[in-house]
């Protein structure tokens, strides 16, 4: 579904992905992991360029994003058109919701089929009723994201990208805005769209979720793939020390690692 | 100091020629906010742009206009102009000095709230496959409008008392029609006392326009 090869993103001197590979395929969940800093994000906000690469190419069902490489290698940047055609198949799901404020709920998940799918009035409002009934929110369709809670504001952001019918979900650190109470309820929407086959990468801090959901596990560190796999080999037998490293830190108190022996 | 009664009779002799004048007033403001916000919107979307030469063109127009009085942009125009084959009439010209003007002014006001809205809704508008003018016109606009509203409401108020400028190019509006007056009759106590209450009764209105839409703003959003 979406193919990454060799991309190398910068900011001025800062590098920050030094040449990622991933392919994901349809229905899969992938969960990303790693410090803060290692990339992450910014490799999610490539895949549907709110953030421009450097070098390497990106392709979603075989269509470029973002730049194109002529058949004389020459790199070009896609037509708008097209950018906007891909990036309403990959709905986003942000770490500080990005509700439109000025937006009742209902309004919210009604903007893209209303705006980008030109769909009519009637048949949008009913999508985004299902939709927010999906993510237990029906009674609050009539609210404006200020008189919501954050768990709430996430769930309709949630809703609000379903809407665009994508065929692929990113989602960047969902829950790291949330007050400690409120994850479960934004993680157990997530993890009924993984029992429903939707294709989802996800970054996040949740370690139990990721082992609960994902299909494969990735751990990132100082903008690259340091070790890929099964969620049961990447919690239980690390391969990398700097993996081990990591889910030592971040597990510690409350989940154990049984560790390897290196000799 | 003495400042004499104020004769109610003449007053009300003058009234009508001062009314003119306001109406005029109103009118010259009217067309000036139209267009001026309309340049403003145009050179602030043109400063945040991601092209160049627009963001140059913008930085241009903002530091030149805003750097001269408009009293002698008037003058270049109505003076000026006519030299180089462009004869415009006064009320053309006036308009035109005016909304050049306080596009300047405006545009920066209409940046500074553009600028102001967290990059994320630009991001969740692009992210969902809208186009830059769409997210502009359904999500950044809207939003930044409510903020706008108070330093444009200033801005709409200087650019009708600057309106007065305008009588300097013999464009009849309160100020020039009150001048008129004095000149006739040299009155001057009874003349710009009631011009001044008159352009204080029409910037008094407007403020109150400005805060009552204020007020309809903030409860669409629930807060």
């Amino acid at each position: 579904m979406i193919k990454v090869q060799n991309i190398i993103k910068d900011f001025g001197k800062l590098k920050v992905l030094k040449g990622i590979n991933l392919e994901v395929k349809q229905g899969e969940v992938v969960v990303i992991i790693g410090p803060s800093g290692s990339g992450k994000s910014t490799f999610l906000r490539c895949l549907n360029h709110l953030e421009a690469i450097n070098s390497g190419n990106i392709f979603f069902e075989n269509q470029p994003v973002g730049f194109n490489q002529t058949p004389e290698g020459k790199i070009v940047p896609i037509k708008g058109k097209e950018l906007c055609q891909l990036r309403s198949q990959m709905g986003m799901v942000f770490q500080r919701f990005n509700l439109f404020p000025h937006m009742t709920a209902l309004s919210n998940v009604m903007e893209g089929p209303l705006t980008v799918l030109g769909k009519a009035k009637p048949e949008a409002r009913d999508l985004a009723l299902e939709l927010l009934s999906k993510v237990g929110l029906s009674n609050k369709a009539d609210n404006f994201p200020s008189q919501l809670s954050g768990g709430q504001q996430q769930r309709v952001a949630i809703a609000r990208a379903l809407a665009m019918q994508p065929k692929l979900m990113l989602f960047d650190e969902p829950t790291s805005a949330l007050d400690p109470e409120l994850v479960g309820e934004v993680l157990s929407v997530i993890k009924k769209l993984a029992t429903e086959g939707m294709t989802m990468l996800i970054v996040t801090h949740e370690m139990a979720f990721a082992r609960e959901v994902a299909d494969r596990v990735i751990f990132m560190d100082e903008g690259k793939i340091v070790e890929m796999g099964s969620p049961d080999q990447i919690f239980t037998t690390p391969r990398h020390p700097r993996t081990r490293e990591f889910l030592s830190s971040v597990l510690r108190g409350y989940e154990k690692i049984p560790y390897p022996q290196v000799g | 100091m003495f400042l004499g009664p104020l004769d109610i009779n003449f007053i009300m002799k003058i009234l009508p020629n001062l009314l003119l004048g306001a109406v005029m007033t109103i009118k010259l403001t009217f067309f000036a906010i139209t267009l001026g916000t309309l340049i403003g919107l145009l050179v602030a979307l043109a400063k945040i742009s991601s092209f160049k030469v627009l963001r140059w063109f913008g930085g241009l127009y903002t530091w030149v206009i805003r750097g001269i009085p408009l009293l002698l942009q008037l003058m270049f125009l109505y003076y000026g102009l006519p030299f180089m084959g462009l004869t415009l009439n006064e009320f053309t010209v006036a308009v035109i000095g005016m909304s050049i003007c306080g596009g300047a002014y405006m545009a920066e006001i209409i940046r500074a709230g553009i600028q102001s809205i967290d990059k994320g809704q630009m991001e969740a508008a692009l992210s969902m496959g809208m186009t830059y003018p769409q997210a502009m016109r359904r999500i950044i606009l809207p939003q930044a409008y409510k903020r706008l509203l108070p330093p444009m409401g200033n801005e709409f108020i200087t650019l009708m008392k600057d309106s007065s400028l305008v009588s300097v190019i013999c464009m009849t509006e309160l100020l020039r029609a009150a001048n008129l007056l004095q000149n006739a009759t040299f009155r001057p106590i009874e003349i710009y006392v009631s011009a001044g209450i008159l352009y204080l009764m029409m910037t008094t209105f407007f403020t109150m326009v400005v805060n009552r839409l204020e007020k309809r703003l903030a409860v669409s959003e629930g807060n």
